[in-house]
């Protein structure tokens, strides 16, 4: 019964529909792990704050942070063919404003082994169509970390003064920028070719020609072929004109290398999807093979839909002692064709219902 | 369509108006708030403008979450709470200075931990880190500027604009710690789906800045 389906509860069914049409098997998961496997790395999860506990045999474990990890973990290693798995599975993270751990539904997908620019351009695509699902009016703010690091590993600074840079793009910050690259000396054309970065926000077709004038000279040249031809490829689909060019998406340098991207809902004040490409975790997770995915937050989902109900249930139906089983099933049955029921024997407080009904005798009456 | 409304978090205060000024310079004027008035909302629906005044210190959280699309906050809070939010202009109204102060006769005596009182824990703290010093932050609401007189602290860090109060209390700036501007900051997500009406905005403004300069 629909009326019974929060808002994110119905769109985690949509994304399974949607991932499963494309061939994506689910990915079904513990609810525990080792806590070693995320010790390493824990930059790449969203909070470092994991809930720990030890074990009935002394390993120390944790209630899984991130799905990523245990994707990879159990993936084959293979450096030909592709696994393309979705999963939908509870997470615990600290909450950043109320900085308690929070249990989080979330959905995604990961694309795992030989990713080629169809793989890539099937889990933009996936990403833009969930989006779809829970909104007609979003946005995919697309970028490529490959363009943004060959520019800044042309520079000759130490990796806090990139990070630094770093996060002036991440806040469209124009003035930070210039006052950075005239403190750590950065020549006036890689200046220019941040700067652009930045100013450059829009639709493919609009800002692709003007990145590639700007980046035809630079060693991020080659990075912006492979991003010019995945986007190209969505010329004329109905996604189109949903993608945005936004170099302020930035993920962490150290795990993310191609595209990534962030995807908005309107009406929803921060980012509802997040993804990438994260070969260089794979890499440092000892894996020979690429790898690409994303997430739904569907906890941001929760504050799209308001509560429009004004009561609780439709109708409430109330029994005395002498009704029998019988004919209270068939009250129940008469009254619920097209709405919800309550059979009660006493009208529960503060409940709002919109029709009172009574079983009086075998009859039912409508009272209020 | 009224959510299409441009929502402008202003901070309460001389900020706030100069920061108003510019925008009505820009091409958003609001009649209604230039009238002397308790109301803390306005709205200009010809030309799709809403403006509400906060606390200065609450601008980065109306943005952040939403309820405003961009507001005009100071350097001092978005290094201080690091709002998620993009920095789009530095206004170049609100200039003044964070600065080390302590009493006249103070000497660093790197034996022993440095007591520093502040508002701005986070700032401060990253300022001696980078020192390589040790602290021990006193984290304080207002009236810093007593806390070396009566002994609770060794220095203060905090806003200096003229440098009057810091003088009256016998105080003297020993170290700038960063300069600090009135700066527009915009909502991640409203600033995808209201991306016209906030770069007509932000453009006004610079050709308002660069006149000014």
């Amino acid at each position: 019964m629909d009326y019974n389906l929060k808002y994110d509860e119905k769109a985690v069914f949509a994304l399974r529909a949607l991932y499963g049409t494309y061939g994506y098997t689910q990915y079904k998961m513990n609810k525990f792990e080792e806590y070693d496997l995320y010790v390493r790395n824990k930059d790449f999860l969203i909070s470092d704050a994991v809930i720990t506990f030890t074990d009935t045999n002394g390993k120390l474990m944790a209630m899984k942070p991130d799905v990523t990890f245990s994707i990879i973990k159990d993936s084959d290693d293979k450096s030909s063919g592709v696994q393309k798995l979705y999963y939908n599975e509870n997470v615990y993270r600290v909450s950043q404003h109320t900085g308690s751990f929070k249990e989080i539904m979330q959905v995604g997908l990961e694309c795992i082994g030989d990713v080629d620019a169809y793989c890539i351009y099937e889990v933009l695509m996936l990403a833009a169509k969930s989006l779809k699902t829970m909104s007609e009016s979003f946005v995919l703010d697309i970028s490529h970390m490959g363009i943004i690091a060959a520019i800044i590993d042309g520079l000759d600074i130490s990796k806090n003064q990139s990070s630094q840079l770093l996060k002036s793009i991440e806040s469209k910050n124009v003035h930070e920028l210039e006052a950075l690259c005239t403190r750590f000396q950065i020549d006036t054309n890689s200046e220019q070719v941040l700067k652009q970065l930045i100013l450059n926000y829009g639709a493919p077709k609009e800002v692709l020609p003007k990145l590639e004038a700007i980046l035809k000279d630079t060693p991020a040249y080659e990075a912006f072929l492979e991003f010019q031809t995945i986007l190209s490829a969505a010329q004329g689909s109905e996604i189109e004109n949903m993608l945005r060019i936004d170099f302020s998406v930035i993920n962490d340098i150290k795990y993310y290398n191609g595209f990534i991207f962030k995807g908005f809902i309107e009406g929803i004040p921060a980012s509802v999807l997040s993804g990438g490409q994260y070969d260089k975790l794979m890499q440092k997770m000892k894996r020979k093979s690429g790898a690409i995915g994303f997430a739904v937050y569907l906890d941001m989902l929760e504050r799209y839909e308001k509560p429009q109900k004004g009561y609780d249930v439709d109708t409430v139906l109330i029994y005395d002692e002498s009704a029998d089983v019988k004919s209270v099933k068939r009250a129940v049955s008469l009254l619920s064709k097209k709405a919800s029921v309550l059979a009660v024997r006493q009208l529960p407080q503060d409940l709002n219902y919109r029709t009172l009904a009574k079983l009086k005798n075998g009859e039912v009456s409508i009272v209020e | 369509m009224l959510n299409k409304v441009l929502n402008i978090a202003l901070p309460k205060g001389r900020l706030g108006e100069k920061a108003y000024k510019m925008f009505k310079n820009a091409g958003f004027p609001c009649p209604e708030i230039e009238q002397d008035s308790r109301k803390l909302i306005f709205e200009n629906p010809q030309i799709g403008v809403r403006y509400f005044w906060v606390k200065p210190s609450d601008v980065a959280i109306y943005v952040e979450r939403g309820a405003a699309d961009i507001g005009v906050t100071g350097k001092d809070i978005l290094l201080e709470y690091e709002p998620d939010v993009y920095e789009l202009l530095d206004l170049n109204i609100g200039k003044c200075r964070m600065a080390v102060a302590a009493k006249a006769d103070f000497r660093d005596n790197r034996d022993c931990t440095l007591r520093v009182a502040t508002k701005f824990s986070n700032i401060a703290a990253a300022y001696y880190q980078r020192q390589g010093r040790d602290i021990d932050i006193i984290h304080l609401n207002g009236s810093i500027e007593i806390a070396p007189i009566l002994d609770l602290s060794d220095v203060i860090v905090d806003i200096v604009e003229t440098g009057t109060t810091l003088k009256e209390n016998n105080l003297v700036v020993f170290d700038e710690v960063l300069p600090i501007s009135a700066r527009l900051i915009a909502n991640k997500a409203n600033y995808k789906f209201k991306n016209e009406p906030i770069e007509n905005l932000c453009t006004s403004l610079q050709d308002t800045i660069k006149a000014e300069e």
